[in-house]
């Protein structure tokens, strides 16, 4: 799950990490109040979407008067920011940070992740602040510094004080900067982050250090545990099928292509789209329906999968185990009866049961072809396509 | 010897009187697994599908002497479980639950630590579909006929399409002697490397199919260890050529987020590492087919 740079802001300044002053608004009024409020003599207009670059694709306004804050806020609100993360469809806007502007002196770069090799969380630095990561790989590799970090023991003084010299900090502010470190990885470890990007971490000319942007993302699995978390979701900012799925139990990645999928299992899913792809053909989304394949879940399935315009077929590919194929085909059969399908449907069930699950499709009559293996199920999708 | 679990193995129920873990126990207990009780804190003394009920894991040792251990406790407790099997003495753990925070895998893992490698747990999972020898023992939650008794060892992050492909061997009447789910979330018990490990030194395995996906570090480091320290022919398919960068594909763990984590990029380093690739899905038993007739 990701939220926004104003909430993760607030959240790392929970964690004692300093940031600029600022507020979220709402309306061009809003923000004009806001940074009189605020103070000062240049305000910054964050619009808040979920992705980054937004810089780049003209969400992010400087402004030199309160009234020029009304007039950014105003451009920005409701509009569709398109940025290299968000995909040609872009996010709305629906929010804006109003920030007092900063005397950048210089620009850091911090970021925690999970290593997955190492099963620790790494802290990676870096002195070109600005930048992407991928960039900065890319670019100035040389400028990265690691630091792997025990999850059982924590985050040590050293190791932050050992960063906080890497990056070349002044030796007045190293205590500061391994603060700030420390507060950016106790963000991480105490909240069930799976990321916790500080771009740019600055230094101010009046040598304070400052997180001017952030970015967070967390365990889904974790927020059970996590309501403080979990409230800060903004479904806007997800595709609204995909929310749609989400809150029906639901794993479902919307795509570009048109063969719409009903899979159960995330890797089945996966290779059905491979087989898709070889066949010459394009998925409109990923759908795992989850091991089982219930009835209900099927159901639902069908139900998003149809409300896509881009899908022009539909395959269907049921591996049942102990859910027998019977009762998974009794289960689609139930489906037809409540969503209509108009376009054409190749199903393709394989496991327990198998024979008695295509006989009880054929006598139900419902309109579909017929499909044994995953290659002829891939096949036939993509030539009811073609007809 | 089998892999991990063999028709010997003692098996107790972690979550035995719930839902879940009534009708596994059920369909394993069905299958001729030999399960000797299970545990649910507070139950002790009574009796479940005929099998004495334990409140730890520690009294169902020491009463039965089990070795190995199915989890079926929700996602919450489930670190906690297979804290207490390890230190409980059991062998083998498979967690099936499907939605253990990543923050509590780490936790496990830096807990098993304590022990030597001669009397560490092997955990299996979790969000995954456990392990089959068949014939022998099942100690998870797959359709036990699709799998033929053979000499062929499985290993797949996804349980359907691990299916899927003993489903492909048994029509070609190529048998599995052990099939590992290794689950699919960023941080599991046992990795890839971990398993072709065990694979390597069974006699009852002649080659071994491993079944990735995109995203993290595991299928490249089985591939480099193969290369290094197998003698026998290790053959992969790896599921995501259409998966987008950066988004999480149902598994929690099936995210391309680096170099060498998309399905393309993990096919190369494979075939550099001298493993023979099953260009898609649904040629996994014909590429493994091809391979035995060449030994």
């Amino acid at each position: 799950m990701d939220i926004h740079e104003y909430q993760a802001k607030k959240i790392l300044s929970d964690f004692g990490v300093t940031i600029p002053r600022g507020g979220i608004v709402y309306s061009p009024e809003n923000a004009e109040n806001k940074a009189r409020e605020i103070g000062g003599s240049r305000w910054v207009v964050k619009a808040q979407i979920h992705s980054g670059a937004r810089g780049k694709a003209g969400g992010i306004i400087v402004c030199d008067s309160p009234l020029e804050v009304a007039q950014a806020t105003d451009k920005l609100l409701g509009k569709k920011l398109v940025t290299n993360q968000t995909g040609p469809e872009g996010k709305i806007v629906n929010r804006i940070y109003i920030e007092e502007a900063t005397d950048i002196e210089r620009e850091l770069y911090l970021g925690l992740v999970f290593d997955r090799s190492s099963e620790s969380i790494m802290v990676v630095a870096s002195t070109e602040g600005g930048m992407s990561v991928e960039e900065i790989s890319k670019e100035k590799p040389e400028t990265i510094i690691r630091s792997k970090i025990e999850v059982a023991v924590g985050m040590q003084s050293f190791q932050a004080r050992e960063l906080a010299f890497g990056l070349g900090i002044e030796p007045d502010l190293i205590r500061r900067a391994s603060e700030t470190i420390i507060g950016c990885y106790k963000a991480f470890s105490e909240l069930d982050a799976t990321m916790v990007e500080v771009n740019p971490l600055v230094i101010s000319k009046q040598k304070q250090i400052l997180a001017l942007d952030c970015k967070m993302s967390f365990d889904n699995n974790a927020m059970f545990r996590r309501n403080q978390v979990s409230e800060l979701r903004d479904k806007t900012q997800e595709d609204s099928k995909e929310v749609f799925a989400s809150d029906r139990g639901l794993n479902y990645v919307s795509l570009d292509g048109n063969i719409g999928n009903i899979i159960n299992g995330a890797g089945l899913a996966m290779a059905s789209m491979d087989m898709i792809k070889l066949a010459g053909g394009s998925p409109a989304n990923f759908l795992d329906v989850g091991g089982g394949a219930t009835p209900e879940k099927i159901v639902k399935a069908f139900k998003l999968v149809t409300m896509d315009e881009k899908v022009k077929v539909i395959l269907v590919n049921i591996f049942a185990g102990i859910n027998r194929c019977d009762w998974v085909a009794e289960g689609i059969v139930e489906a037809l009866k409540k969503i209509e399908v108009n376009v054409p449907l190749v199903i393709r069930l394989a496991g327990t049961n198998v024979e008695k699950g295509n006989q009880i499709l054929k006598e139900s009559k419902i309109n579909y072809i017929e499909a044994n293996t995953l290659e002829d199920a891939a096949n036939k999708a993509v030539a009811a396509l073609n007809k | 010897m089998t892999v991990l679990i063999d028709k010997n193995s003692k098996i107790i129920i972690q979550g035995f009187t719930g839902k879940m873990g009534t009708f596994h126990a059920d369909e394993m207990i069905k299958y001729g697994s030999n399960v000797v009780g299970g545990v649910t804190p507070g139950k002790g003394g009574s009796k479940h599908l005929n099998l004495p009920v334990f409140n730890t894991v520690k009294d169902a040792v020491s009463e039965t002497g089990a070795d190995a251990s199915i989890l079926f406790v929700p996602p919450a407790f489930a670190a906690d479980s297979a804290m207490e099997a390890a230190d409980a003495g059991i062998k083998t753990c498979v967690a099936i639950v499907d939605g253990i925070p990543s923050h509590d895998m780490i936790r496990i893992k830096r807990y098993m630590r304590r022990y030597t490698k001669s009397s560490k747990m092997t955990l299996v999972g979790p969000n995954c579909a456990g392990i089959i020898s068949p014939g022998k023992s099942m100690l998870g939650i797959m359709p036990g006929h699709i799998y033929k008794e053979g000499r062929i060892g499985i290993i797949s992050r996804s349980g359907t399409l691990g299916y899927e492909a003993a489903q492909q061997l048994k029509n070609l009447n190529i048998g599995v002697s052990t099939s590992v789910g290794i689950g699919g979330d960023p941080i599991n018990g046992s990795s890839f490397r971990d398993i072709i490990e065990k694979f390597e030194t069974d006699d009852e395995t002649d080659a071994i199919l491993m079944i990735g996906e995109i995203g993290g570090p595991q299928e490249v480091a089985a591939g480099e260890f193969a290369k290094e320290n197998m003698k026998k022919p290790v053959i992969a398919y790896i599921a995501g050529l259409t998966a987008p960068k950066g988004r999480v594909m149902g598994h929690a763990g099936a995210i391309v987020s680096a170099y060498g984590e998309s399905a393309i990029e993990k096919v190369e380093i494979l075939k550099e590492c001298g493993i023979t690739i099953s260009k898609n899905p649904s040629v996994m038993g014909d590429t493994v087919k091809s391979v035995l007739e060449k030994m």
